[in-house]
């Protein structure tokens, strides 16, 4: 299973970057959404991959019986995935706003907007 | 005030004020007073932080009871206090030059509340105790840090904040994987924790590669060598008060990370990691200084030097000697005051010649002499002339180079400075001496029309005070850096404090 995870992982990674790397701003955006995809896999299959009992204490002992599942790995997942999600609204808008302002969504326009000084 | 309230008020202060800032009637006014209220309680509580770390030690508080190494922890150790005691006194000085020179409209916004978001992240950045916060403090300081970039919605402020957020976001993306990584190899993410279990872990391979990941993330946040390209992209286009606020503390948590991380978790194989800090600081100093050399716009040729300057921190972390991290400690509070002061009086000379161009400028040195002076000290100082606080730091740092016996670092250390000085003089030419492009006759003429206020040239004049206050007495904090930089080489300390309940 963790062979075809890494494999996933390794193309959301690749995906990503050739987002990031085109002239659209749009798929800049698209490109942020994977890498933040890729990331948050990644944290998920580095931790272990297992089949294990939930990490609760049973009633009169001081710890979990092993082998349990590490919680922590999700509550990593889930405090990135709420942080990626706000800081995409907030780049969403700024691509639309970009756009609106240059009427196109190419990097190449943006620069070419500038004033001479600028460039 | 006992170590839990002290450490926690900081954030408490920030935040807190952050909503109540948001939530004060839509003026200017309410919303300064809550700011500038809220940046004299952090001076305040850094100060009293700093007195009792000295004191008492390494201080930390677990949140919530829930013991370390599972529950969110905070430690403050002298490095950590400083630059808390830094940001507030740095916030201070953007709130009043802010109030002095933005838009009302900006100021009736969400403009301070941000900044006292961004002000709570750094703080949060400094005080953390664990990996995976440091990583949502970070994200705390740069959502509020994009979103003030932009505020004034012009289009090439649009521009500076895309590639500003894109590269940003890459670097958080690498920055969480790292710790995804740490914490799949030794299971913990508590940094004191960390520091006791990676020495004993069997792949020191797998620990190397995580070690080179943090570095390119946090190098990427500190603006040093191959991954600056944000920072000149992006930092001229917001006000000169953002910029001075972002030049002052952002980069800051970078190294602050950097050292964090690589005198406490990274110090198994110095060889690999520490030789390259080394030879990232070099080339970080060169490249600034050089890309510094052909600007003209002020605040461009600023921000080629706030790289440079990073490559000096990054230098001395890269020596790791007790006296080479005493000189970063030292250089770096000298550098955040020398470049804030230095922003500051851009935005004042922008005031009184309209732009920022050095080439539209001129004859400032006889329209505005004061504005000439407090000019002329923070650039002597970040050039390292004596006797301001620069010399000192710089010739500490140059010492420790010499000392660990790395000559092309001491040389390229010293070499940088000269070419610090030639393009501080660039600016002092162009700007003050020479007479006036347009209009040549005004070279004998009374001062000029535009009158710049003490609200603007006050908090420059506090700062270049500071500067000579650092420099001719140049000793306790000297001192103060070398308690710290010790602390920094013998963390058990450190990991006392946080790994065992204080008494």
């Amino acid at each position: 299973m963790e062979r075809y995870l890494a494999l996933s992982i390794g193309a959301l990674f690749t995906a990503g970057f050739y987002c990031l790397l085109r002239r659209s701003t749009v798929r800049l955006a698209l490109g942020i959404v994977l890498l933040g995809h890729a990331t948050n896999l990644l944290l998920f299959t580095v931790n272990g991959l297992q089949r294990a009992r939930p990490p609760l204490v049973p009633e009169g002992a001081e710890a979990p019986t092993p082998p349990f599942a590490d919680p922590l790995p999700q509550a990593f997942i889930l405090t990135a995935i709420v942080i990626t999600f706000g800081l995409l609204a907030l780049l969403l808008v700024l691509v639309h706003r970009t756009e609106q302002a240059v009427g196109t969504d190419d990097t190449q326009a943006l620069r070419a907007e500038l004033p001479d000084s600028e460039r | 005030m006992t170590p839990p309230l002290l450490l926690t008020l900081p954030l408490l202060v920030c935040l807190g004020s952050a909503a109540l800032a948001h939530l004060c009637p839509r003026r200017a006014w309410p919303r300064r007073g809550v700011a500038l209220a809220a940046m004299l309680a952090l001076t305040a509580v850094g100060l009293l932080l700093l007195v009792e770390v000295r004191r008492q030690g390494v201080l930390a508080v677990q949140l919530g009871e829930w013991a370390a190494p599972f529950g969110i922890t905070l430690v403050a150790d002298l490095l950590s206090a400083l630059l808390v005691l830094i940001a507030g006194v740095m916030g201070l000085t953007v709130v009043l030059y802010s109030a002095a020179t933005l838009a009302p409209e900006l100021e009736a916004g969400a403009y301070y509340a941000l900044v006292l978001v961004l002000v709570g992240g750094v703080c949060g950045g400094f005080l953390t105790g664990d990996l995976f916060n440091l990583f949502v403090w970070f994200e705390v300081m740069l959502g509020a840090s994009f979103v003030l970039l932009a505020l004034e919605a012009k289009q090439e402020q649009f521009e500076a904040t895309l590639k500003y957020m894109t590269l940003s976001l890459v670097g958080s993306a690498v920055l969480l994987t790292a710790v995804g990584m740490l914490y799949g190899v030794a299971g913990t993410l508590n940094m004191a924790d960390l520091a006791t279990r990676l020495p004993g872990l069997e792949r020191p391979g797998l620990v190397s590669t995580v070690a080179v990941l943090f570095l390119v993330a946090f190098s990427l946040k500190a603006g040093a060598f191959p991954l600056f390209f944000w920072l000149p992209a992006s930092y001229h286009t917001p006000p000169v008060a953002v910029t001075t606020l972002f030049s002052a503390l952002l980069t800051k948590v970078g190294v602050y990370a950097l050292v964090r991380t690589f005198t406490l978790l990274f110090t198994q194989d110095v060889g690999l990691t520490h030789t390259v800090l080394l030879v990232m600081g070099g080339l970080t100093m060169v490249t600034g200084v050089l890309g510094a050399v052909a600007q003209y716009d002020v605040r461009r040729l600023l921000s080629f030097h706030i790289i440079s300057q990073i490559g000096y921190l990054l230098a001395g972390l890269g020596l790791l000697t007790q006296e080479a991290l005493a000189a970063l400690i030292a250089f770096l509070v000298h550098y955040i005051f020398a470049k804030s002061a230095l922003f500051l009086v851009s935005g004042a000379t922008a005031r009184a010649s309209g732009t920022y161009d050095l080439q539209q400028m001129g004859n400032l040195y006889r329209s505005h002499p004061l504005l000439a002076a407090l000019f002329f000290v923070p650039a002597l100082s970040l050039a390292g002339v004596p006797p301001f606080s620069g010399f000192f730091a710089k010739l500490a740092l140059i010492r420790a180079a010499l000392r660990a016996e790395h000559w092309l670092i001491a040389g390229t250390a010293a070499g940088v400075g000269l070419l610090t000085l030639f393009s501080m003089m660039k600016i002092w030419r162009e700007a003050f001496w020479k007479g006036h492009p347009q209009d040549p006759a005004a070279k004998q003429e009374a001062p000029s029309s535009v009158n710049v206020g003490w609200g603007v040239l006050g908090p420059c004049a506090a700062l270049a005070l500071v500067m000579g206050v650092l420099g001719l007495g140049a000793r306790p904090l000297l001192e103060l850096a070398d308690a710290a930089a010790g602390q920094l080489l013998e963390p058990t300390g450190y990991i006392q404090a946080v790994l065992r309940r204080p008494p």
